[in-house]
C-alpha cells in the first residue's frame, strides 16, 4: 500500500515538473495562477508545522514537541543551517523526555 | 558546491525521519530517487508518520510539487531542452537548480549551472538519504531520540525563507490556525488538504494589487 502511494506521488511530482517545461507558456503565465501557486507551499508547510507539533492522531495535545518547536524557531531566527535546526529540536524533545522520565 | 553539501545534510534528516515514520529503507530511498523534491518528500513521510492515510500524504506531496511547474515555466526558455533532454531535465526542476540557473545572465552559463547543480544534488541527496535511513533503521524507539519533534522543525526550516514579507507571514499563521481548528473533526492528513483548498481559493479570488 505504501509502495502504491510512493509511486503515485512520485509520478504526480514528476508530471508537474514535466508540465512546466512542456505546456504552452501562456497557460502557466496566467496572472492568477502565478499569484496562487507560490502561496500553496507557504500554507501547507505552516499547516504541517502546526499539526505535527500540536496533535497526536485526531487529538490536540501539548507536549515536549511544543518546546522543541520553540527551540527550532530560535535556531531559524539565528539562521542556523537546516540540520542544526532539526537536530536542536529533536535533541530538546529527547532531553525533556529524559528529564520527565 | 555549498548548496550540494547543505542538501546532503538535509537528506540525512529526511532519511532518518522517513524510516522513523515507518517507511522501509527501500521505500525511503525510492522517494529520493523518484520524487526528488525535498518538501514533498518530507510532507509525504510526515503525514504517514502522524497516522494520516498514504493518500493524504501523496496528495500533500503533489500539492507541494505544484511550484515546480512554475519553475519549469521560467526555465524552459533558458534551458531550451528539447528531445531526450526534456524528460531528463524535468526530473531536476527543483528549488535549488532553478535558483542557480536563473541567477546567471548568459543562457549557456544557466544551462551549465542547472545541470551541474542537478547532478551534484541528485547524488548527495540520495547518498544522504541512505545514510539517514540506515542510521535510524537500527533505532528501536525513535521517540526516545526526539525524532517525532524533527518533522515540524524541518517544515519550519523549509518555510522560513518564504516568510520574508508580511503577506506570506499572515497566510502561514492563518493556515496553522485553520489546520489546528479542523484537526479534531477530520481524519489525519485532511486538515492539510482543507488548508490547500482554502489558500488556492484565496489566491484565485482576491483582487490583484
Amino acid at each position: 500500500m505504501i509502495w502504491t502511494g510512493v509511486i503515485a506521488a512520485s509520478a504526480a511530482c514528476y508530471g508537474l515538473k514535466l508540465a512546466g517545461l512542456s505546456l504552452p507558456q501562456r497557460w502557466l503565465q496566467d496572472a492568477r495562477l502565478q499569484r496562487t501557486v507560490p502561496l500553496i507551499p507557504v500554507a501547507l508547510l505552516a499547516a504541517l508545522v502546526a499539526t505535527q507539533t500540536f496533535s497526536s492522531g485526531q487529538h490536540l495535545v501539548l507536549d515536549v514537541r511544543a518546546a522543541a518547536l520553540g527551540v527550532a524557531v530560535i535556531a531559524v531566527a539565528l539562521r542556523a543551517p537546516f540540520l542544526v535546526v532539526v537536530v536542536a529540536a529533536a535533541g530538546t524533545a529527547a532531553l525533556l523526555r529524559l528529564i520527565e522520565g | 558546491m555549498g548548496i550540494a553539501i547543505a542538501s546532503g545534510a538535509y537528506a540525512i534528516s529526511f532519511g532518518a525521519i522517513s524510516t522513523a515514520a515507518g517507511l522501509s529503507l527501500l521505500q525511503t530511498c525510492a522517494l529520493s530517487v523518484l520524487m526528488f523534491t525535498g518538501a514533498s518528500q518530507f510532507a509525504m513521510v510526515g503525514v504517514i508518520g502522524a497516522g494520516g492515510s498514504i493518500w493524504a500524504g501523496a496528495a500533500t506531496a503533489a500539492l507541494l510539487g505544484s511550484r515546480n511547474a512554475l519553475y519549469g515555466l521560467r526555465l524552459s526558455s533558458l534551458l531550451n531542452a528539447g528531445g531526450w533532454r526534456r524528460p531528463a531535465a524535468s526530473h531536476f526542476v527543483i528549488d535549488e537548480t532553478t535558483a542557480m540557473a536563473i541567477a546567471r545572465d548568459d543562457p549557456a552559463l544557466s544551462r551549465f549551472a542547472f545541470w551541474t547543480t542537478g547532478f551534484a544534488l541528485f547524488t548527495l541527496w540520495n547518498l544522504g538519504t541512505l545514510v539517514g535511513a540506515l542510521a535510524t533503521h537500527v533505532v528501536a524507539n525513535p521517540k526516545l531520540l526526539g525524532l517525532d519533534a524533527a518533522p515540524p522543525a524541518a517544515f519550519l526550516a523549509l518555510l522560513a525563507p518564504r516568510l520574508r514579507a508580511r503577506e506570506p507571514l499572515a497566510i502561514a499563521l492563518a493556515a496553522g490556525l485553520v489546520a489546528i481548528a479542523v484537526l479534531p473533526f477530520v481524519p489525519a492528513g485532511v486538515p492539510l488538504l482543507i488548508v490547500a483548498l482554502l489558500v488556492s481559493l484565496f489566491g484565485w479570488l482576491r483582487k490583484p494589487r
